[in-house]
């Protein structure tokens, strides 16, 4: 029996908005800050498939590898500034992240 | 429909030029060690003012490559030559910031030129693939290059500010993308434009919250209200020279793709993004116009100029005609002289030998320096919009714009927070020529950054006379996204 394409919708809509929560909520660490981004990433993944299985079309499917490639690329750099940062602060904690106002 | 053919790669010519010249400047920079940027940074402004002479010598008409995903008209053509020579500025205006900053790596042109490579491929791309892969490119360049000055703690924190609001941004533009695709079908800009014209009157609700996940991902890398909160932090902890960088070229980048997507795609439904544009329009204006007047940070002063900036210019996409996108191209193409000229002003404010912000320090500057002065006196007016500058050209095609479509109270919103933003661009222009001098910043003036800040001062004043062959060719720019 075929999963109706809401349900994949629904998920992917929730670990979205897990994702966006957890970047606005989490007053702790910035590495869980990079797990919110990858959540939302792999959320939109789940969208595309679902879709691309739904419309019988692949160009959804090869979106996700791109998708895929670029997350690594972006966690990679968002790691190598966290490491920078946390060279010259000593500290990841999202309240510390305050020199400059705004 | 036939795709083009995949071989035929000649309208991406300038792309792939930049690709080459920037995957060369890597090895060398490598083999050469200590001083690769000497070399690297100069290279990398030539190569992209080749690609802006290639791009300029070229047929302007529309024609497609990488199977319709990547298209070269002359829309993409004005943005890319902007683009490309904006880019060259900001790495000339570098080289003497770097090496005075001890951080003189051959990465940082580098990575400004790749950059411009996602820049260019931005205002090319005809896909929502295509979108998505260039964004990223330009956006993780501008990443790393914030955290440039990876030794102090406000570029390095600057950068993470970045680099997570910027994700964020793009993992709502992603997810727009795929409720687009998935309630169109295709990912390619055409065919959703002409799907949506025939089914006009059937509105898709999910692709319709697609498009304001999109319209907001682009809105944020635009970095208007209610998506600014990145930039005075950014432009505030970045090198200076990168300040510049970021301020320039990658606005007129997601402003063309902003464009595309709006006109092209999404053309038949103008009364549902106007809406959302009118909105960020009104609220980057005021906010850009308020919150300025109490910075005294000349770099955090510039980002709300710039927020306030990219909101008049919203004013002429708002209006949602040909003539509110000629507008707002010339209005980019000024705007985007105006920053190069006073961030590069911001770099001449050294004094014993470390770089100064405070816009204070520029008291009485007349008495010292008076052709730096004048420079600024003009780029300040220009801000300002006061009429022999170009800056007055340019809100006023976006205003006459709006005007024409019904918009009128849009257009005297933008002219009463203009008139608020002329008190601090004039307070500039009060400290520099009546106040009691400052001690005099370190002579003699640069030759890059005095070349930068002057040509762009002569540029805006010169512009009375190109006004018109700038607006007509960025009218044959506009009228090539309109169907």
């Amino acid at each position: 029996m075929a999963i109706p394409l809401s349900h994949f919708l629904t998920l992917a809509a929730i670990l979205f908005t897990l994702g966006v929560f957890g970047i606005f909520l989490n007053r702790k660490n910035v590495i869980i800050i990079l797990m919110s981004i990858e959540l939302i990433l792999l959320s939109v993944n789940i969208n595309f498939v679902a879709f691309s299985a739904h419309l019988n079309d692949l160009v959804g499917q090869v979106f996700t590898m791109f998708v895929l490639t670029v997350a690594a690329a972006e966690a990679a750099i968002g790691l190598a500034i966290v490491v920078v940062y946390f060279r010259n602060r000593g500290s990841i904690e999202v309240e510390d992240i305050n020199l400059m106002r705004g | 429909m036939t795709p083009a053919p995949l071989l035929d790669l000649m309208p991406a010519l300038p792309e792939f030029l930049l690709l080459l010249a920037g995957l060369i400047f890597l090895v060398v920079g490598v083999l050469r060690e200590g001083d690769g940027v000497r070399l690297i940074g100069p290279l990398s402004a030539m190569s992209l003012l080749i690609a802006a002479a290639i791009i300029l010598a070229s047929d302007k008409t529309a024609a497609d490559t990488f199977g319709g995903h990547f298209r070269m008209d002359a829309f993409a053509a004005f943005l890319k030559v902007l683009i490309f020579v904006g880019v060259a500025g900001a790495i000339l205006v570098s080289q003497n910031f770097l090496e005075d900053e001890r951080i003189a790596r051959f990465e940082f042109p580098l990575l400004a030129l790749f950059g411009a490579l996602g820049m260019g491929m931005m205002v090319s791309a005809n896909s929502f693939l295509a979108l998505y892969m260039s964004l990223e490119l330009q956006s993780l360049s501008v990443y790393v290059l914030a955290a440039g000055h990876r030794d102090t703690l406000r570029s390095t924190e600057a950068g993470l500010k970045y680099f997570i609001l910027g994700s964020l941004a793009s993992g709502l533009l992603l997810y727009g993308i795929s409720l687009v695709y998935g309630f169109t079908g295709t990912v390619m800009f055409d065919q959703i434009g002409s799907l949506l014209r025939d089914e006009n009157a059937s509105l898709s609700a999910g692709a319709l919250v697609g498009l304001v996940f999109i319209a907001a991902g682009i809105c944020f890398k635009l970095g208007v209200v209610p998506f600014h909160m990145w930039t005075p932090d950014v432009y505030e902890g970045a090198p200076t020279p990168i300040g510049a960088y970021i301020a320039s070229a990658p606005k007129l980048a997601a402003m063309g793709l902003l464009l595309r997507v709006l006109i092209d795609p999404f053309g038949a439904w103008v009364d549902q993004w106007q809406q959302i544009i009118v909105f960020v329009a009104i609220a980057s204006m005021l906010l850009g116009a308020f919150a300025a007047i109490m910075q005294s940070n000349f770099k955090r002063l510039m980002a709300y100029s710039g927020i306030a900036n990219i909101g008049y210019a919203l004013v002429g996409l708002a209006a949602g005609t040909r003539d509110g996108v000629d507008g707002v191209l010339v209005f980019m193409a000024i705007y985007m002289v105006m920053t190069l000229g006073t961030f590069a002003c911001i770099l001449a404010m050294r004094r014993q030998g470390s770089y100064v912000e405070d816009i204070n320090e520029l008291a009485g500057l007349s008495r010292r320096q008076p052709v730096l002065a004048m420079i600024l006196t003009v780029l300040m007016f220009s801000l300002a919009g006061i009429p022999p500058t170009a800056g007055f050209f340019g809100k006023f095609y976006v205003f006459k714009a709006a005007i024409d479509a019904d918009l009128t109270w849009l257009a005297v919103i933008g002219l009463l927070s203009s008139v608020v933003a002329c008190y601090y661009y004039l307070r500039i222009v009060k400290l520099v020529w009546f106040d009691q001098a400052a001690e005099p910043f370190d002579l003699p003036l640069r030759p890059a950054i005095g070349a930068v800040a002057g040509i762009s001062a002569i540029l805006l004043i010169v512009a009375v006379l190109a006004i018109n062959p700038l607006f007509a060719s960025a009218g044959i720019a506009a009228s090539a996204i309109f169907h």
